[in-house]
């Protein structure tokens, strides 16, 4: 493979990131699944329920 | 110099009529835009409008930029039978082959875009509820806003942007080729599986975007067939000594507002950068055909996309590259042509998304659409076991994109908004202030009845004692309400305003 040119990138402040204690980020990452256990069991209520029927069913032609 | 970025976006929505074996989707496009027509018209709100039709004048989709049409190519019909109006902002609501399709009025910025965007959406959800009204019990249409149907079937979610004619179009196509491979990276809708001849969902479960599987040519006119990753249809709109209009229709239709924004912002910035010639480097694709997809098929970002001198560079780092390059232009030469301070916001959402995608993309969940489908497709999977290609994970990806409150999926996604419920609303009725589609909403919400006709640069206006009169608008950024509010304001009639342009030449 050809070699890789390094591009220089603008001065990002992401490293400020890393100073956060690894509690909090579990605490974080706890919170962000029980929501997202939420939503799944919202979606799992909304979704169609033939979801076999309803994909083949959506053909769509003549776009651009 | 560049030239103000005038733009907007036209989005095809998919349509499915449900509870009858007797669907058709031209007929199914046509009674919703009826149905929505018919209860603007009884409401009275959105404007008198609907009787007012498209004139097609100007149409020229077969015009190509490089002035001559290479043999095969095939430029699009313009089918002027079906339904086809005119909204009060501005914008174009008709039947465009087989789906309902809405463009926005023009825009002078990326916010407002998104904001004519978010109109648009609940512009489709009212025309959705309109015609259950009409449909017999246990029929519903239901309007998706999304790029495919899973069967190899794409429509399209165009973009456009007003250009200097003086731009070369060649140095177009290099850096807009760049641009448009790599910002997928946070335009993409996301996809379950692959609609690209011989791949399988197993051999890509999941994309970054809609529309990459369907792009088979690096330049060209066609849009339905062999799609061109830069499409030269050369139809301005406009006073084509001036302007072009550059048509995109290599993006996504999204969900998320921040898509959006970013979508028509940095493809803005990138454009008027072009225009003032700041690029110092052209990141040339050896395939740009195989870039869209690798960078789609990518999840990792990782992967490095050879150039034509032989180096290569990952979709990020052309990112990073063009972001820089925007940082000193916004120095050098201002924002003024992509919404000013719009345009200061475009950057630093532009460098936090890059700086989320480099970490961990799925830190952006509430912002591009890819991750947060993404995320919720991987949850389900895992929930219930699923395989790759389990129908309800391409149920679910369909059902993302679902226009009704009660089964929208991105709806419950979380994902930020950066437009106000307010500001969305007004936008159904209300046209943008600084482009010409204000003079055209304007006459149209208060002269409807002597509007003939109006398109994207001229009115036909019947007063009934004299002939037509067509009022041309070929400068998209004058007709604002600095322009002609006053003018406007001093008439009582569409009689009073021929006569006052006659008078002054005013335009």
């Amino acid at each position: 493979m050809a070699e890789r040119e390094q591009i220089k990138k603008p001065a990002p402040q992401r490293e400020q990131t890393e100073v956060e204690d690894a509690p909090a980020a579990s605490e974080q990452a706890e919170e962000l699944k029980a929501e997202l256990e939420d939503l799944l069991d919202e979606i799992d209520e909304v979704l169609e329920t033939n979801a076999e029927d309803f994909v083949k069913s959506y053909i769509q032609k003549g776009g651009q | 110099m560049a030239v103000p970025k005038i733009c907007g976006i036209e989005t095809e929505f998919g349509i499915a009529h449900t509870g009858t074996d007797d669907a058709n989707p031209i007929a199914a496009s046509s009674l919703l835009i009826n149905s929505y027509l018919s209860e603007v018209e009884r409401t009275g709100e959105g404007g008198p409008a609907a009787g007012v039709t498209w004139d097609f004048e100007d149409e020229m989709p077969g015009n190509d930029i490089r002035g001559i049409a290479p043999l095969g190519s095939l430029a699009p019909e313009i089918e002027t039978h079906l339904v086809n109006a005119v909204l009060t902002n501005g914008a174009r609501y008709y039947v465009d082959h087989a789906h309902p399709e809405l463009s926005t009025p023009e825009c002078s910025n990326a916010l407002d875009v998104t904001r004519y965007d978010r109109a648009a959406e609940l512009i489709l959800r009212r025309s959705m509820e309109a015609a259950a009204q009409i449909l017999p019990p246990g029929q519903e249409l239901v309007v998706y806003k999304n790029n495919s149907d899973g069967k190899g079937n794409s429509y399209g979610c165009h973009e456009n942007y007003l250009m200097a004619r003086s731009t070369p179009f060649s140095q177009i196509v290099v850096h807009a080729t760049a641009h448009l491979v790599t910002r997928q990276i946070f335009t993409g809708s996301g996809k379950v599986g692959s609609e690209a001849p011989g791949l399988t969902t197993e051999d890509v479960p999941f994309q970054i975007t809609q529309r990459a599987d369907f792009f088979e040519e690096e330049v060209g006119l066609e849009t339905t067939l062999k799609r061109p990753i830069i499409n030269t249809r050369d139809e301005p709109h406009a006073d084509g000594r001036l302007y072009r209009r550059l048509h995109v229709i290599a993006g996504d239709a999204n969900m998320s507002e921040v898509a959006t924004f970013l979508k028509v912002g940095t493809t803005a910035i990138v454009l008027a950068m072009v225009e003032d010639d700041v690029l110092p480097r052209e990141f040339r694709f050896r395939m740009p055909v195989l870039a869209m997809r690798q960078v789609s098929y990518d999840l990792s970002l990782a992967k490095p996309l050879e150039l034509a001198d032989g180096t290569s560079a990952t979709a990020l780092e052309i990112q990073w590259d063009l972001l820089d390059q925007a940082r000193k232009y916004a120095d050098s030469h201002g924002l003024d042509t992509v919404g000013g301070s719009v345009g200061e916001m475009v950057i630093d959402r532009w460098e936090q998304v890059l700086a989320g995608l480099e970490a961990d993309p799925a830190t952006l969940a509430g912002q591009l659409d890819w991750v947060a489908k993404y995320r919720l497709i991987q949850g389900l999977a895992q929930r219930h076991d699923l395989s790759p290609d389990d129908s309800r994970l391409a149920a679910l990806d369909l059902q993302y994109h679902d226009l009704r409150p009660e089964r929208s999926v991105a709806a419950r996604a979380g994902l930020e908004s950066l437009i106000s419920a307010d500001g969305a609303q007004a936008a159904i009725t209300e046209p943008p202030l600084d482009t010409r589609a204000f003079f055209r909403g304007q006459c149209l919400k208060r002269w409807a009845s002597s509007i003939v006709a109006a398109n994207w640069d001229s009115i036909v206006f019947d007063v009934g004692d004299e002939p037509l009169r067509r009022v041309p608008m070929m400068e998209p950024s004058r007709g604002t309400a600095d322009h002609v509010g006053q003018l406007l304001a001093d008439c009582d009639t569409a009689a009073d305003l021929l006569n006052r342009l006659r008078e002054s030449g005013t335009r």
